[in-house]
């Protein structure tokens, strides 16, 4: 297909995307011109790797800031038209930027960009890496002995120490919330802490002891040269100036335990993954 | 390094004429000659280059501000550009004005004591400009009654510094093939020296001349040589048409000996050296010019054929200690170089953070790279990291205490190879780099270290690695911001944090001093404003 003809036939269409807002339906309309391509999946490779690998990860498994690409559930990407419309102009209200000739970034053009859509298509997994577990049973678990829900939340339910899991079963696939759980300081604050990153210091462990010798562990929110915001183990927040503790220390040690398989089964692991990853479900 | 009695001398008799001068200073006068120029130390209140005299040394005489008061610090004003991205300028004041540029290619000028709008110039820029890192600008050159800068579609401007109205505007290369403007440009006798961003683009760079009355450009020095020019034969076959080397910071001068200093960036495509076998010149290099005539003196190459991005365009500092007359430069690549600036000759080079890309040197002294240190097909961790050990924010000397202060980061890259054909106009790398987890701990620090030996004295630790550059001034004091938002005072001897200020946003620039009335400023960009800081 004519490149520069669908360049100009997707002109049009942003524009009468800008005019009536009716984005879905002029994205069902625009077709990958690349679709299927092994020379786009290729280009598109280093394209990702340059461009968009920083967020998301080298081969798109998820980076500090960016969700996992390769899963084949996209809320936000159903059709290629939709993925490139977010490519070409980020999300609004999240740290995706437009990568388009009108971005920020280094612009890229509208080949550029099929290619990246293209590439991202030919590494999405579409089945689970392992057997689908029962969700139900994983709920009970979350909620009871495996004890998840002492730190983690799920809609609006749960613990505030550990992050709010109601969404990872989108951005993240299996085997990496497997690897969550059972090694659990693996991924933890992974360097990853360009200031365009609003809180680095995100769940890293911190001790503190107060001038009266008192210690308080927890997890940092935030943290300058001169303050630390933070919530301790019984989510109480602490705001404190450096200068007045004794100590402080932060740790890329996870609070959470690593889950073993006499802690927790292969089976119950996959019955609690099942669950993230339907509550996550759009 | 010892001071010598001359500059302490020439240091005692300006402050002695602080208030004087102050109290004499017509406000809003702003006319600026070279004589002036060349003699700012003369002019302690007033800031009228980018790195605040032509030495380089972002170092301020003022000292109503100093280590004993610097914790009673307030806010004076804040003026917001209500604009989003990057805000990387480095004010000038002259009597009692401000002039600055701003995101978007904006240019504004302030009352530099209340911080209330005098004038604004908005930059119509075009749909399909190729800012590489943001729509930024890092400031004005000042001379006569203009202001000078360089916009992101490749034009350089003179403005009125009464009004801010265009007095010439000239196109200086075609911005759709990747060439643009971010660099504050310096005033050279009757000329506006200015070079060229776009070295991720595979341009062929520049700087340029242009005469500051009419907006004629006077000379071109291309950074990368073309055929039968010395300096050609570095470059494998054709690609010295898309070699890069951009001259992006504000280079030096001394007017003893009419030299005019240098530095460019990383040659392109920036991170793949197949198909450019050979050093690559003038990329990662500190040129020595004529400003007369653009000629080129002597040249020195910090990192050849580089394939890590570490552009060399740091700005470095002219130092003269007794009879040695020096420059220094805390390069990207992780090495403190000093040069004799009369013949160019590497006097040292020392590491002031993590390296591991070099362990061992030619006999000029110059650390040589690993083969080994090249990005790979699969990738592999490098330190630095493409970013930098620093980058673009300046660094500062001061002569009293005899340190030159960086802006430093310890962070390392996974380098992978990325190969992509060029294409005018387009992004131009060839390869791709990611933060390494072997790259702990990942932070940023200010480092004071001594020109003489190499060593570090002190360093100042942030949480992470920081964008902000480096003030020192004769109050003991050393200034930097941090990605947090935080702007610090430091004892500029022992580096101990003296007072900082949360701005709310993270610090994109580098530090200035200046004083009106009697009263001493201390002016930060960060977030979308710019702050000015004084004496309660």
């Amino acid at each position: 297909m004519d490149l520069g003809r669908s360049r100009a036939l997707l002109k049009r269409a942003l524009l009468l995307a800008g005019l009536s807002l009716a984005i879905p339906g002029w994205a069902l309309a625009v077709r990958n011109p690349l679709v299927g391509s092994a020379k786009a999946v290729k280009a598109g490779e280093y394209e990702f790797r340059i461009n968009c690998a920083l967020c998301h990860g080298l081969g798109a498994r998820g980076g500090g800031r960016g969700p996992d690409l390769t899963n084949a559930k996209k809320p936000h990407a159903r059709t290629d038209a939709e993925m490139f419309q977010i490519i070409s102009n980020g999300i609004p209200g999240t740290a995706m930027p437009a990568n388009g000739t009108n971005g920020q970034g280094v612009g890229m053009i509208d080949e550029e960009i099929w290619e990246i859509v293209t590439y991202i298509r030919s590494i999405e997994v579409k089945a689970p890496a392992r057997g689908v577990g029962n969700a139900a049973h994983g709920k009970e678990l979350f909620y009871g002995d495996a004890n998840c829900s002492l730190c983690h939340m799920v809609n609006g339910k749960g613990g505030r120490i550990g992050p709010d899991l109601s969404s990872v079963g989108a951005s993240r696939r299996t085997d990496a919330l497997i690897e969550s759980v059972r090694k659990p300081s693996a991924r933890l604050a992974s360097g990853l802490t360009e200031p365009s990153k609003e809180f680095p210091q995100e769940y890293e462990t911190v001790t503190v002891v107060t001038q009266d010798g008192h210690q308080i562990k927890g997890v940092t929110l935030n943290e300058d040269s001169f303050s630390i915001q933070m919530v301790d183990t019984s989510e109480q927040l602490h705001l404190f100036e450096k200068d007045k503790l004794k100590s402080c220390e932060t740790s890329r040690k996870s609070l959470m335990p690593a889950y073993n398989r006499d802690m927790l089964s292969d089976q119950d692991l996959d019955d609690i993954i099942a669950y993230i990853e339907r509550v996550a479900a759009p | 390094m010892r001071p010598t009695p001359t500059i302490i001398q020439l240091c005692k008799s300006t402050l002695a004429a602080l208030f004087l001068f102050s109290a004499l200073v017509d406000i809003g006068r702003a006319q600026v000659t070279f004589e002036q120029l060349c003699d700012s130390a003369k002019q302690p209140y007033n800031w009228m280059m980018y790195s605040g005299d032509y030495a380089g040394r972002r170092f301020s005489p003022l000292q109503q501000v100093n280590s004993s008061n610097a914790k009673s610090l307030v806010a004076k004003w804040v003026y917001q550009t209500a604009a989003t991205g990057k805000f990387e300028t480095t004010p000038l004041v002259v009597d009692g004005v401000l002039y600055a540029t701003g995101q978007d290619d904006r240019a504004f000028a302030l009352d530099a004591r209340t911080g209330r709008p005098i004038w604004m110039y908005q930059r119509q820029l075009p749909g399909d400009i190729r800012p590489c890192c943001g729509r930024v600008n890092r400031g004005v050159a000042i001379l006569g009654d203009k202001v000078f800068f360089g916009t992101l579609d490749a034009h350089v401007l003179a403005l009125d510094t009464k009004t801010g109205n265009v007095i010439w505007d000239v196109s200086a290369a075609d911005y759709s093939k990747g060439y643009s403007f971010t660099v504050a440009p310096l005033a050279v006798k009757d000329l506006v020296i200015i070079g060229v961003s776009g070295g991720e683009y595979g341009i062929r760079g520049f700087i340029d001349a242009y005469d500051a009355n009419t907006g004629k450009r006077r000379w071109r020095f291309q950074t990368v040589p073309g055929p039968s020019v010395p300096g050609h034969q570095t470059w494998e076959g054709e690609s010295w048409k898309t070699g890069g080397a951009p001259a992006w910071m504000t280079g030096v001068y001394d007017p003893a000996t009419n030299q005019l200093f240098w530095p460019t960036g990383n040659p392109s495509p920036s991170n793949r050296g197949a198909g450019r076998a050979g050093d690559n010149l003038y990329s990662n290099t500190l040129l020595a010019l004529n400003p007369d005539s653009g000629r080129l003196d002597w040249h020195f190459q910090f990192t050849k054929h580089d394939e890590h991005d570490w552009d060399a365009t740091q700005v470095p500092i002219l130092i003269d200690a007794g009879d040695k007359h020096l420059i220094a430069q805390a390069n990207r690549n992780g090495f403190f170089y000093v040069l004799d600036r009369r013949s160019g000759k590497l006097l040292s080079a020392t590491a002031y953070g993590k390296i591991t890309w070099s362990e061992s040197k030619d006999t000029e002294g110059r650390p040589v790279a690993k083969p080994e240190a090249a990005p790979t097909p699969k990738g592999h961790t490098v330190c630095p990291g493409a970013l930098g050990a620093t980058n673009w924010m300046s660094p500062s000397y001061d002569s009293k205490t005899g340190l030159f202060y960086v802006s430093a980061r310890d962070q390392c890259d996974i380098f992978s190879t990325a190969p992509q054909p060029y294409q005018a106009g387009h992004a131009y790398y060839g390869s791709a780099y990611f933060p390494s987890d072997q790259a702990e701990p990942y932070v940023g620090a200010v480092r004071a270290l001594d020109p003489a030996t190499g060593q570090m004295k002190w360093e100042f630790r942030h949480p992470s690695p920081t964008w902000s550059g480096v003030l020192s001034t004769a109050g003991n004091l050393v200034f930097t911001g941090d990605a947090e938002g935080n702007f610090i005072a430091l004892d500029a001897v022992s580096g101990e944090p003296l007072w900082h200020f949360q701005t709310g946003g993270a610090v994109y620039a580098s530090p200035m001093a200046f004083a009106v009335d009697g009263k001493e400023y201390v002016a930060i960009a960060a977030g979308s404003s710019l702050y000015a800081f004084g004496l309660p």
